[in-house]
């Protein structure tokens, strides 16, 4: 079975960004509604690029803003000044 | 400064917290910290902790007053604006009933919990993560007293929590539960609820659960549950940490954690048939079966995570596929227990509806027609003639878990599991196998649970008769419980409505 | 329509919950402070003794010496509760924040005097590890202690402990250029310094006390009651030409200071104020961690100002006459 790397975000402006980011940057990228939150999966890893936020922001984003929004997630989280990485990879 | 070279973040992170720590000399280390090592658990470089997140005091503050400023901000305009009489229907409030009973209680365990290994572990990093959360787990406490304090003016069932968690029958399920993992060692504690019930479970408690609350209009509730989420990313992060380096330290700590881990997985299987139920038969509108979030959260997501950790030579949970089967009986299995013994708990039942009885089978294509609308549909017949079915007997609990004995054989949804064994000279009984081997690993323990119905019979809980022991309860007999329908709660909903139609003309 | 429902009744059928009510003698309204911390901790029918500790139950009255008959007595005068509590340090750390860029951008510390800067990297620097020390004793009195009321307050003070030790250590970082080299120079002298020696044995006994009001005590009256202000306050002269900067950049915790004495010292007050024998176990507490910490700090007082000691003997006659203003026979 592959392993699903997953991030679920509250449906809601502040996480706009966070979630067409995602979108733009994890091809293959499957999105599970549901009220109040979004669920989106990928097979191994899925990345959320602080750049990418940031183009869609419209200013600077730091990856530990995600708490603010984040639901949950699965995988091993990979964290630094310019991602917030979930992998099943080693 | 030129010529000298700045801190990586990492670095920078371990100089703010694990370079404030030191070895004592005046005090022994062992005497400093005196739990660590009576579990078995071998570490023998607390300095290969990796740091789960890297968060700063001051980060934390900042993060965490932002989420609490939106909060609040949506908790005083649902009360403003009466968001009570915009929830889908009356019955919901239920829900909030059995959560602030049942599990806000469990989340101040876990913030006196995580107090206990932020001390008392011996390596910093761990420590920190530790009383960040433990500091978060009393925040999820006071956000969700908070939150269902606004109901509590209006809703029946609430006023008594925490007395109640402290009496009431059901809710010895968790209280147990976490006085199970209070009482353990901190290796044990963090393997229990760091890793087990954070990582492992508390998906399948709290995103399907808080969707369900949006999805009923319960905007206060779901801010609250997802705000509370929120900070789960740092606890799985810990419980994923704690597990890895465990097992990473030393091999002897592998038979030890797997041991945690069937037993841990197995107890909040057990804990979490009450959501299950709250799930399929309690938010009036649904979002999604148990079944269906027992695929998603533990088949599909405890799978990878299981596959990842195999390389440590840690093994799914004992009895996992027995809980995967169970999941399609066990919310069922559930209400029918609660609807009988309505008389005694502080929440209101009903048979579904024609509507939900077909969502009920849809759901569960393989059981719901086969072993439960059947009865559903009998009991609902009993009750239009007036012969509504109440259970007069006190049930048999099983030793560990505190269940009443009402869950069926692996295989044969039609016979009651029974199982006992015997511990100095004494017969305990269990409701499965998962249970009676994790009393059998550890009687001396198990023995001393104080089982609500032995605690009756005993005289200890106010006296020898129902009427006697719902007033030890605090039960305002004939509004906290029984029926939803006939209830002070249905009536009030019921003029909200009359009264909302009306305007509406 | 929801203008509208307006006009249904929507009379409460209570104000608050029946616990609460209890404790305000009657239904009326009560504060999100009071619904967040009274009775909240469980009470009584626990399940298993802990395996660490069998001889008591995991809430248990006993881990003190101290009696009450009621533990919700000692409530907090601040009324904090989480979201009170974080807006506040919230707040706080903003200041702080500014302050941290004003001395970086004028580069207040690096311009000061080698002597200042070696003071400050001997003298202040390894505070750090004493507020670390604290943040355990904190954590310790959450897990140990009985009652909301008073171990709630506590993790909000372990959180503080912590972040003070960080605006500390980036003291450290701002001299240092961002290396972490007087970080490290600071562990050796906590750890080696013949000034600090005493200072570190008091906090590692602290370590083991398991009388969680006893402990409680000995943190708030001998280590912030004597040595935070020796450090924070007495000890300024000895920064010389940095005493400016050193002083902006710990605001944080002199504001600290005098909030968390408000919620600590009525705490103290309320217990002794329980019992006679509350009070004599209390003012024999305080005596010894006050006589303690005035004795460890004078090496240091005495290292740092050439004072033979004086500035240390301040702060411990300074808390001594906070202890006896509490109640307690000092």
């Amino acid at each position: 079975m592959a392993q699903v790397a997953s991030i679920t975000l509250m449906q809601n402006d502040d996480a706009r960004p966070i979630i067409d980011a995602i979108m733009a940057d994890n091809p293959g990228v499957r999105v599970l509604n549901m009220p109040g939150a979004v669920k989106l999966d990928c097979d191994g890893k899925i990345t959320v690029n602080r750049a990418s936020v940031e183009e869609r922001l419209g200013r600077p984003w730091d990856p530990q803003e995600i708490q603010l929004v984040l639901v949950s997630m699965a995988g091993n989280l990979d964290e630094d000044d310019d991602h917030f990485t979930l992998s099943w990879r080693h | 400064m030129s010529g000298t070279k700045k801190l990586a973040l990492r670095q920078r992170y371990e100089y703010l917290t694990r370079g404030l720590d030191w070895e004592t000399t005046y005090q022994p280390m062992d005497k400093v910290f005196p739990y660590d090592s009576f579990e078995g658990i071998k570490i023998k470089d607390w300095s290969a902790w990796e740091d789960p997140f890297r968060l700063t005091m001051d980060s934390y503050w900042k993060f965490q007053a932002e989420k609490e400023r939106k909060l609040y901000a949506v908790l005083d305009s649902f009360a403003q604006n009466n968001g009570q009489t915009t929830i889908s229907d009356g019955r919901y409030a239920n829900v909030l009933k059995l959560f602030l009973t049942g599990i806000s209680p469990e989340e101040y365990q876990a913030h006196r919990g995580f107090a206990f290994t932020g001390r008392h572990l011996r390596g910093a990093g761990a420590r920190v993560a530790a009383q960040m959360q433990s500091l978060d787990e009393l925040r999820h406490l006071q956000t969700q007293v908070h939150t269902i304090s606004h109901y509590n003016k209006y809703f029946d069932g609430i006023a008594e929590w925490p007395l109640m968690h402290d009496r009431v029958w059901y809710l010895s399920v968790p209280k147990s539960f976490f006085d199970d993992a209070r009482s353990a060692g901190p290796f044990e504690f963090m393997i229990a609820i760091g890793f087990a019930f954070e990582y492992l479970l508390t998906n399948l408690l709290f995103v399907p659960f808080m969707s369900g609350a949006a999805y009923n209009g319960d905007m206060s509730t779901v801010t609250f549950g997802f705000s509370a989420q929120s900070d789960e990313s740092r606890h799985m992060t810990l419980g994923i940490e704690i597990i890895k380096f465990l097992l990473e330290q030393h091999p002897d700590n592998l038979p030890i954690v797997q041991k945690w881990v069937d037993k841990w997985f197995w107890r909040g299987h057990r804990l979490l048939g009450i959501v299950a139920m709250m799930m399929d038969y309690m938010l009036p509108k649904k979002v999604m079966s148990w079944k269906e979030a027992w695929d998603i959260y533990f088949v599909e997501a405890g799978g990878a995570l299981f596959q990842d950790l195999g390389r440590y030579g840690l093994k799914m949970p004992k009895y996992a596929d027995i809980a995967t089967a169970e999941a399609e009986h066990i919310s069922h299995q559930n209400w029918a227990v609660f609807y009988q013994y309505t008389h005694a708990a502080a929440f209101h039942t009903w048979m579904p509806d024609n509507e939900h009885l077909d969502w009920l089978s849809e759901k569960y294509p393989n059981t719901f027609d086969k072993y439960y609308r059947p009865r559903w549909e009998m009991w609902a017949k009993m009750e239009k003639e007036g012969k509504r079915f109440y259970n007069p007997a006190l049930p048999q609990l099983c030793q560990t878990c505190q269940i009443p004995m009402a869950y069926t054989e692996p295989g044969d949804p039609t016979t009651i599991c029974f199982r006992s064994t015997q511990y100095k000279g004494d017969t305990y009984h269990f409701c499965s196998d998962g249970c009676k081997d994790i009393f059998c690993d550890e009687p001396e323990k198990f023995v001393q649970a104080w089982l609500p119905v032995h605690q009756i019979f005993q005289g200890n809980c106010g006296g020898a008769t129902v009427p006697d022991v719902l007033k030890w309860y605090h039960m305002n007999v004939g509004a906290d419980n029984m029926d939803y329908v006939g209830s002070p709660d249905e009536k009030l909903w019921n003029e909200w409505h009359a009264e909302k139609l009306r305007q509406a003309g | 329509m929801t203008v509208q429902i307006k006009t249904i009744d929507l009379e409460p059928k209570r104000n608050t919950f029946a616990h609460v009510a209890r404790r305000l003698g009657a239904d009326k309204p009560a504060s999100r402070y009071q619904e967040a911390t009274l009775d909240v901790q469980a009470t009584e029918n626990f399940h298993y003794k802990p395996l660490w500790e069998p001889e008591y139950w995991h809430y248990d009255t006993r881990k003190t010496a101290v009696v009450m008959a009621d533990w919700y007595k000692p409530l907090d005068p601040r009324q904090f509760y989480y979201s009170t509590y974080n807006i506040a340090r919230a707040n706080m750390n903003q200041a702080a924040e500014k302050n941290f860029a004003f001395v970086d951008e004028r580069g207040l510390l690096t311009k000061a005097s080698a002597q200042a800067q070696a003071a400050i990297r001997r003298g202040l620097l390894p505070v750090r590890h004493l507020h670390w020390g604290s943040n355990m004793n904190m954590a310790e009195m959450t897990q140990r202690g009985y009652g909301t009321a008073v171990t709630a307050p506590c993790i909000f003070s372990a959180g503080d402990h912590l972040g003070m030790a960080q605006y500390v250590s980036r003291i450290g970082l701002l001299l240092d250029g961002q290396t972490g080299a007087t970080l490290d120079e600071a562990k050796q002298t906590w750890l080696n310094d013949a000034a600090w020696q005493e200072i570190r044995r008091l906090i590692e006994d602290t370590f083991v006390e398991r009388d969680w009001f006893h402990l409680f005590v000995a943190q708030a009256l001998g280590v912030n009651g004597v040595l935070l202000p020796f450090m924070y306050k007495k000890a300024e002269a000895a920064w010389t030409d940095a005493a400016m900067p050193i002083a902006l950049l710990t605001e944080f915790m002199n504001d600290w200071h005098a909030e968390e004495a408000r919620w600590s010292d009525s705490v103290i007050k309320t217990v002794a104020a329980e019992s006679d024998a509350n009070k004599a176990l209390v003012s024999e507490w305080a005596k010894t961690w006050i006589a303690r910490a005035t004795a460890a700090a004078k090496p240091l007082s005495a290292a740092l100002l050439n004072d033979d000691g004086a500035a240390a003997a301040a702060a411990g006659a300074e808390a001594l006459k906070k202890a006896a203003s509490l109640g307690l026979a000092v």
